[in-house]
């Protein structure tokens, strides 16, 4: 039980910080949205993001046990304490990149929490059932937008197929299991990337095939995110993310 | 005697303190009738409710936590433990009729049933279940949504083809 007790904590952050980042990524749309009501739903779907890895970050703090709040896990660690995938990290790029991204990253998400949510482990099971209703409509709205970009027009399908182009390379990262992920699956707490994989896969085919959209061939793999080992844009990110609750600690408002 | 202690009271008694506090974004329904307070004991002068939040990230929790905690404190409970408990999450199937009827007439579509929970390949398909949002307004079924996310993560954008009214629809989960 000693060594699940020590894995819990970075399998919660891992969870908790692949939301955390990609919410903060979406919130900067806020106002930058191509039209009114993808920037009201961009900022919802990053409202829902970062109440999720606010609920998970606490139990992350509960279970590490050292007094650390889930403010703390937010704001004061540095990049290489961040356990998300590189993926979500990645600048926000155009509305094409955005959604491209959201969808491959939804895809993933729903899997993992429609499992978590038999999760022996009852407080990540009930957070993760919260967060499966969110991501069903995430992913319808984010499925719906890659068909309208990818058959859409011939400016629209062009910008989709580059961003998909770029961002294949770093899907792999989401289904590298480590000793990490086998613990807390052999635990009954953790979810099967194995087995989730070709399920993602599966429907990630038939939307970017509808969206007349090409998943390039054999990309180079990118990697390294769950170690702490990222992309140089996290710590830009981390960097105005953080400032506030550095510059002033323990301040309220 | 004839005082009301504290003491004597309970999970009843308790609900009907808390349904004073509005939902701050929904100011026209209280937090029982919203579903979210699951449950409530006393003991001695301390009084411990479960409360479950509606979406992940609704920032009108710590309000309405706040607001909980005040009303309680007015009634004399000394010693407040709020809980955030997850499990069965909150759906707006919790809500009555009665309940919904207030949306209507605040002019916003209530929830209809959660229904389907089809798969990923249905949510991924295009293809909507033909659930007309009836308008609060004129009653008219003839509206569009025109986007599903609103002024909240709970409420969508919708339309009337009828009355040519936009309104919020509070969403189904």
């Amino acid at each position: 039980m000693e060594r699940v007790s020590q894995s819990l904590f970075p399998y919660l952050l891992r969870l908790a910080d692949d939301r955390l980042v990609l919410g903060h990524r979406l919130s900067e749309w806020c106002g930058h949205a191509p039209i009114l009501e993808e920037d009201i739903a961009l900022a919802n779907i990053a409202l829902d993001l970062i109440g999720q890895a606010n609920l998970l970050l606490k139990l992350a703090a509960e279970t590490e046990g050292k007094g650390r709040t889930e403010d703390d896990l937010a704001y004061f660690r540095d990049a290489i304490d961040y356990r998300n995938v590189q993926m979500v990290e990645l600048p926000k790029g155009d509305f094409a990149f955005t959604i491209i991204r959201q969808f491959l990253f939804d895809a993933f998400s729903y899997h993992v929490l429609e499992e978590l949510q038999r999760s022996s482990h009852k407080e990540l099971a009930g957070i993760a059932a919260k967060g499966f209703k969110e991501v069903r409509y995430h992913v319808r709205h984010s499925s719906e937008w890659v068909l309208r970009l990818g058959d859409g027009t011939a400016e629209s399908h062009d910008r989709a197929q580059k961003s998909l182009n770029d961002l294949m390379r770093f899907t792999g990262e989401m289904f590298e299991a480590d000793d990490i992920d086998r613990e807390m699956l052999a635990a009954g707490i953790g979810a099967d990337l194995e087995s989730i994989r070709p399920k993602w896969e599966t429907i990630v085919r038939d939307v970017l095939s509808r969206a007349t959209l090409t998943i390039p061939d054999d990309p180079p793999a990118m990697t390294g995110g769950r170690r702490g080992r990222h992309t140089e844009s996290l710590g830009h990110m981390l960097s105005e993310m953080q400032i506030v609750a550095r510059s002033h600690p323990g301040a309220e408002w | 005697m004839v005082t009301t202690s504290p003491v004597a009271t309970g999970r009843d008694e308790i609900f009907r303190i808390l349904s004073s506090v509005k939902d701050p974004e929904l100011p026209f329904i209280d937090i029982v009738e919203l579903g979210i307070v699951r449950d409530a004991s006393v003991e001695g002068e301390t009084v411990r409710v479960d409360i479950t939040p509606t979406y992940s990230g609704c920032p009108a929790m710590d309000v309405i936590e706040r607001e909980a905690r005040e009303a309680l404190h007015s009634h004399g409970f000394g010693s407040v433990e709020i809980r955030t408990v997850f499990t069965p999450a909150w759906t707006t199937d919790w809500m009555s009729e009665e309940t919904k009827q207030k949306f209507r007439d605040y002019g916003i579509a209530p929830p209809g049933p959660v229904g389907s929970t089809g798969g990923i390949e249905e949510l991924v398909s295009l293809r909507r279940a033909p659930t007309a949002v009836r308008c609060p307004y004129c009653g008219s079924d003839n509206t569009v949504e025109k986007s599903e996310y609103g002024s909240t993560a709970c409420k969508s954008i919708n339309y009337c083809e009828s009355c040519h009214q936009p309104f919020d629809s509070f969403k189904s989960i």
